[in-house]
C-alpha cells in the first residue's frame, strides 16, 4: 500500500486517482501508524517552501517520514514535496527541509537568462544524467513531463537523475538510495508520468 | 526547451458537451469523460472545460462530471464558466481541476483574481479575456462577448497579471469563428505587455494557422481551439507533426 502524506497542503485527488489508474492502492493519510505500515510513502506539496515545511512539522509527520526513509522505506517527493527532501529552501527567507538529500532549493531566476518566463510552466523534456534510476525503466530520454515551479534544487548534482533545459539545466528528478523526488507532476504528465509512478510502486525498486 | 501547448476547449451544458462531436471509436459523442479521454490519448497537452450551464442543477452536474474526468485523465485540466467567487474556485479545484479561468466574474470584481491567487497560487488563476476592436481600440467584452465593458484590453490584462493571474487566454472576438488565423496583432500587443504565459484563442481554421502563430510570435505559449478539433478538421497528432517539421517544439505522444 502507498501512503500519500496529507498535511493540509494541496489537492491530492489526482495523485490518488493516478495510483488507482495503474492498479495500486493508495491512501491519503495524516496518520503516523498508517505511514509506518505503508510499503512506500509519497510526499506531495504545493505552495511555498517555508509554509509547507511548517505545516508538515506541525503535524509531527516530518519525523515519521524521516525515520521511515532512514529505515530504507521508498519515499518519493513530488513538486514542493521533492524540494522538502533537501537541507534548505530559500523561498521568502531561509527554511530547513527534511535533510534527506544534500542540497538546497533556490530561485530559478538566479540561473536562467532574463526574459524567460517564471514560473517554468508547461511540458518539458527529461534529460537523463549518468545516474541510472529504476524510476525511468518504462520511459525514454526526451519524454515530456509537466512542470509548474519557480524554485529549483541546486547543489545536488551527485543525486540528480534527470534535468530539464530551460535556459539552464534545472533539476527535474533526484534519487539517493530509497529516497527520490520529481520536480514535475507525474500525476499530470500523461502516460509518461504514470509509467514513473508504476516503476516507483513496483516491488524491489528503490529498496 | 518548453514545448508549445495545444489545448482543445470543450463547452459543457447540463453535463454534456455541446456542438456535435463525431469521432470514430467514440460511443457517446457528447460525454465529457469520453471526449476528454479521446483528446488526452491523442496528444492534447491540456484540456479546458467551460461550463455554460445557467442553472444550479446544471452546475451540480458539471462538478460531478468534472470529478469523473479528473479521475480518468492525467493531464492538466482548466475549468472556466460561472466562476464568480473564491468558493467557486474551491468547488472546481476539489473536483480535480488544476487551474481556474475567470472572465466576467473578474471584470465585476477584480479582487477575485487577487484573493484566489493568494489562496491557491498564481499558477492556478487564468485570466480569460474576450477582446474586440472598437474604433481602433482593443476593448474588453463581458458576458460571453455580448457586452462592451469600455475597458481598454491591454491595461485590463496588465492589471489582471499584477493582481496575480498566472496565465492569459486571449480570445479575439474579431477573428473568432472566421477560421482565417489567429489575431496576431492583438496577441503581439498582449505578449509585449505581460511576462506570464499567453494562450491564443480564436480564429484557427487549419494547421498552417498554428504554424504561423508560433513562427510569427514565439512568445505565445499555447494555441486553443474548439470546433476545428471537434469536427476533425484538424487532428492534434497531424498538427504536432507539422509544428515539429517547422522546428517548433512540441510534446510528442
Amino acid at each position: 500500500m502507498i501512503a500519500i502524506v496529507d498535511y493540509g497542503v494541496g489537492n491530492l485527488f489526482s495523485l490518488k486517482s493516478s495510483f488507482a489508474a495503474i492498479g495500486h492502492e493508495a491512501v491519503v493519510t495524516g496518520d503516523a501508524d498508517t505511514l509506518r505500515k505503508a510499503d512506500k510513502i509519497l510526499l506531495p506539496g504545493v505552495g511555498a517552501f517555508g509554509d509547507a515545511a511548517d505545516k508538515l512539522r506541525a503535524t509531527g509527520l516530518d519525523q515519521v517520514v524521516i525515520e521511515e526513509a532512514r529505515r530504507g522505506k521508498p519515499l518519493m517527493g513530488i513538486c514542493l514535496g521533492m524540494q522538502l527532501l533537501f537541507d534548505k529552501g530559500y523561498e521568502y527567507g531561509e527554511h530547513d527541509g527534511l535533510g534527506l538529500i544534500p542540497g538546497e532549493v533556490r530561485p530559478i531566476a538566479e540561473v536562467i537568462p532574463a526574459g524567460l518566463k517564471i514560473p517554468h510552466i508547461g511540458w518539458n523534456a527529461l534529460r537523463f544524467t549518468e545516474n541510472k534510476s529504476p524510476l525511468f525503466q518504462y520511459i525514454k530520454e526526451g519524454d515530456c513531463v509537466y512542470f509548474v515551479h519557480s524554485f529549483y534544487a541546486a547543489n545536488c548534482e551527485p543525486d540528480v537523475i534527470a534535468n530539464a533545459e530551460y535556459g539552464a539545466l534545472l533539476t527535474a528528478a533526484v534519487q539517493r538510495g530509497n529516497v527520490c523526488g520529481c520536480q514535475f507532476h507525474p500525476e499530470k504528465s500523461g502516460k509518461v508520468g504514470l509509467h514513473i509512478l508504476k516503476a516507483f510502486c513496483e516491488e524491489g525498486n528503490l529498496c | 526547451m518548453i514545448t508549445k501547448r495545444i489545448i482543445p476547449c470543450l463547452d459543457v451544458k447540463d453535463g454534456r458537451v455541446v456542438k456535435g462531436v463525431n469521432f470514430q471509436g467514440l460511443n457517446d459523442v457528447s460525454s465529457p469523460v469520453e471526449l476528454g479521454k479521446y483528446y488526452s490519448d491523442n496528444g492534447a497537452d491540456e484540456l479546458v472545460f467551460y461550463d455554460i450551464t445557467a442553472s444550479a442543477e446544471g452546475r451540480r452536474l458539471f462538478t460531478d462530471i468534472l470529478t469523473e474526468v479528473a479521475r480518468t485523465i492525467f493531464i492538466p485540466l482548466t475549468v472556466g464558466g460561472g466562476i464568480n467567487t473564491v468558493d467557486d474556485f474551491d468547488r472546481v479545484l476539489k473536483c480535480g481541476a488544476d487551474k481556474v479561468s475567470v472572465n466576467s466574474g473578474a471584470i465585476r470584481d477584480p479582487r477575485l483574481i487577487f484573493e484566489a491567487a493568494k489562496r491557491y497560487g498564481d499558477q492556478c488563476v487564468v485570466l480569460s479575456a474576450d477582446v474586440k476592436r472598437v474604433d481602433g481600440v482593443f476593448r474588453v467584452f463581458a458576458k460571453g462577448g455580448r457586452e462592451n465593458t469600455g475597458m481598454e484590453a491591454i491595461a485590463w490584462i496588465k492589471k489582471g497579471v499584477e493582481l496575480g493571474a498566472g496565465e492569459i487566454v486571449l480570445n479575439s472576438i474579431d477573428t473568432d469563428g472566421v477560421k482565417k488565423g489567429f489575431d496576431l496583432e492583438m496577441l503581439d500587443a498582449v505578449c509585449s505587455a505581460v511576462s506570464v504565459p499567453v494562450i491564443a484563442s480564436g480564429g484557427a481554421g487549419c494547421i498552417e494557422d498554428f504554424v504561423t502563430l508560433f513562427q510569427t510570435l514565439p512568445r505565445v505559449d499555447a494555441g486553443l481551439a474548439a470546433s476545428i478539433f471537434h469536427y476533425g478538421e484538424v487532428t492534434i497528432p497531424a498538427l504536432k507533426q507539422a509544428l515539429k517539421a517547422h522546428n517548433i517544439p512540441v510534446r510528442e505522444v
